[in-house]
């Protein structure tokens, strides 16, 4: 900092007036008021969580909240979100994938590139209750691959496969693919031609090709996409709540998060707090996964340049 | 790729699972919509659109959604505009702060608004969370923040494709003062990017659930499930419309995308 204050005054920048004044300036006073939007609805509420996940109601420091999340409804929760979150981010992953690789180099016409990407913009965004209603429409007990089934005498029951943990697994898949296209498109895009080319000048097969130049390129770029998709499904509340209704009270942390706020279910107000305060610290990490791969993803294609 | 010998029944198969698992939910929908023992009937839809709870619910999401829209581009043009020609070392926060809230559920953060205007006392003594009026102040203070995202990202394109510097120095040489530059002069150039930003925020406001829901206010997404669990068909044909307005916006984005190609070409 004093090395640069010398600077400025030996390379003879202009009078002390006009430093003064460029010190003083009111420039900030242009963001003043979206950073008293951002603070007001955004950070002072995320930190009154944290706080108060951290204090007891007279608010006094105390980690007794967060021992509170060993309660055995509060672990149920977290491995059934734990898991679905996996299970869906390398579902979508896998599929969303495929796709983005069909229709970027698996030399589909260029219609289908557009509509897929078209639809990919729509399904992201379509999450929740209607979502829910359409696959009730399609696995539900009267629904459409039943009446489709009935003549065979074969039945999909429901309850196994909608209204439960494989039914979150399913829905949820519907908005990662869509989200994982729309991630994956500008990365396969990015695999240069001369890559294969130089492959294939040396010999190499296809699946050579893939197994040791395509895929370890595109290794943190499908990395990070898969954090992304986990933490979009461990944060996702309408749809688990929408297909589970009254059965499942308690099935996922976003559910039961809900429940505490609404009636304190657990007749502890800090208890909900320190849950609220967990997931943020799961989000949080999964962000900071996602940054580091992508700031490995951008290292490879930035050095091959 | 100059080789493109690939088995590209390959793509054909993974496109038709995808295909498959994509439409196949929405063809149940509709057919669960129109269809009836009876046969075919279109019933459900005028039903639900003249139940008054419908218009009711539709117009309060709608109204929100105008509001959430306007007040996100009035806080983002300006501080973006701002950033941009004179603070450009507070380019970075405020990529951050924007996208914090695509990480930060809804549901979290409408509970940290609840606790937080709990503790607030307004003057005179107003607490926001005990007036219906107070829970849609906050409704909407939500609302914009999750719209900053895309409001930004759409608004901080648009600008860089505009040279602001040269529209403002020469708005300023004709003597105009900064509300004039910004309201005359910036928002008509950003038009296309401002609604760009709009309608994905028009959607998303539309089939929000989280937030209306935990602050009791009358949205048309926590009434379309309540309607399920009574009108099945009914609910399923709003679920169709939510659908096709989703889709709707999001092609107009594109049409957009394509309109400031066009220009940009010529």
């Amino acid at each position: 900092m004093a090395s640069v204050t010398t600077t400025a005054t030996t390379t003879g920048s202009p009078t002390p007036w006009v430093r003064l004044r460029s010190r003083l300036s009111f420039d900030w006073v242009g963001l003043v008021p979206f950073f008293a939007f951002v603070a007001v609805f955004l950070i002072f509420p995320a930190l009154s969580i944290v706080v108060r996940a951290l204090t007891d109601s007279a608010g006094n420091l105390t980690l007794a909240n967060i021992a509170g999340l060993t309660n055995p409804v509060i672990t149920l929760a977290y491995q059934n979100s734990l898991l679905v979150s996996l299970i869906t981010a390398v579902s979508g992953s896998v599929l969303g994938g495929l796709l983005a690789w069909a229709i970027t180099l698996g030399g589909l016409p260029g219609w289908i590139r557009s509509a897929v990407l078209s639809f990919s913009g729509v399904g992201a965004n379509f999450a929740g209750v209607p979502l829910v209603f359409a696959f009730v429409a399609l696995l539900g007990r009267i629904g459409l691959l039943n009446q489709l089934l009935k003549p065979t005498g074969v039945s999909i029951d429901p309850q196994t496969f909608l209204y439960g943990f494989w039914g979150l697994c399913i829905v949820y898949t519907y908005f990662q693919v869509p989200l994982m296209v729309l991630i994956m498109v500008p990365a396969l895009e990015g695999l240069r031609k001369e890559w294969r080319e130089a492959a294939e000048n040396l010999g190499a097969t296809q699946t050579q090709y893939w197994r040791y130049v395509a895929f370890p390129i595109l290794m943190p770029a499908i990395l990070g996409s898969a954090a992304l998709l986990f933490a979009n499904a461990f944060s996702t509340y309408v749809t688990a709540t929408a297909l589970l209704g009254a059965i499942g009270q308690t099935f996922a942390v976003t559910i039961v998060v809900a429940n505490q706020f609404r009636t304190d279910t657990f007749g502890d107000p800090g208890l909900g707090f320190a849950l609220a305060f967990s997931m943020m610290v799961v989000i949080g990490l999964t962000i900071a996964l996602y940054t580091w791969s992508r700031r490995r993803a951008e290292r490879w294609t930035r050095k091959v340049e | 790729m100059v080789t493109q010998k690939r088995p590209s029944w390959l793509a054909w198969f993974w496109l038709l699972v995808a295909f498959l698992y994509l439409f196949l939910p929405l063809v149940a929908m509709v057919w669960s919509a129109v269809t009836s023992p009876r046969g075919f009937y279109l019933d459900a839809f005028t039903d639900v659109i003249a139940a008054p709870k419908f218009a009711e619910t539709f117009l309060f999401s709608l109204r929100s959604a105008v509001f959430t829209i306007l007040i996100s581009a009035l806080l983002v043009v300006p501080t973006t505009y701002w950033v941009q020609l004179r603070m450009p070392r507070m380019r970075p926060v405020i990529e951050f702060l924007t996208v914090v809230p695509l990480v930060i559920p809804a549901l979290l953060m409408t509970f940290g608004l609840i606790r937080f205007f709990n503790s607030v006392r307004l003057p005179n003594d107003i607490l926001l969370t005990n007036s219906n009026e107070g829970l849609y102040v906050m409704l909407l203070g939500a609302y914009v923040i999750i719209s900053f995202p895309f409001m930004y990202r759409a608004v901080d394109a648009g600008m860089q494709a505009v040279n602001i510097r040269a529209l403002t120095e020469a708005a300023q040489s004709l003597g105009a003062g900064w509300f004039t530059i910004l309201f005359r002069v910036i928002f008509p150039n950003l038009l296309v990017a401002v609604l760009n930003g709009a309608f994905i925020t028009f959607a998303i406001v539309l089939g929000e659930f989280t937030v209306s829901s935990l602050l009791n206010q009358p949205a048309f997404s926590p009434y379309m499930l309540d309607l399920s669990s009574r009108q099945g068909d009914q609910a399923t044909a709003l679920g169709i419309i939510s659908f096709v307005l989703t889709w709707a916006c999001i092609a107009a984005i594109q049409r957009l995308g394509r309109g400031r190609a066009r220009v940009a070409a010529v």
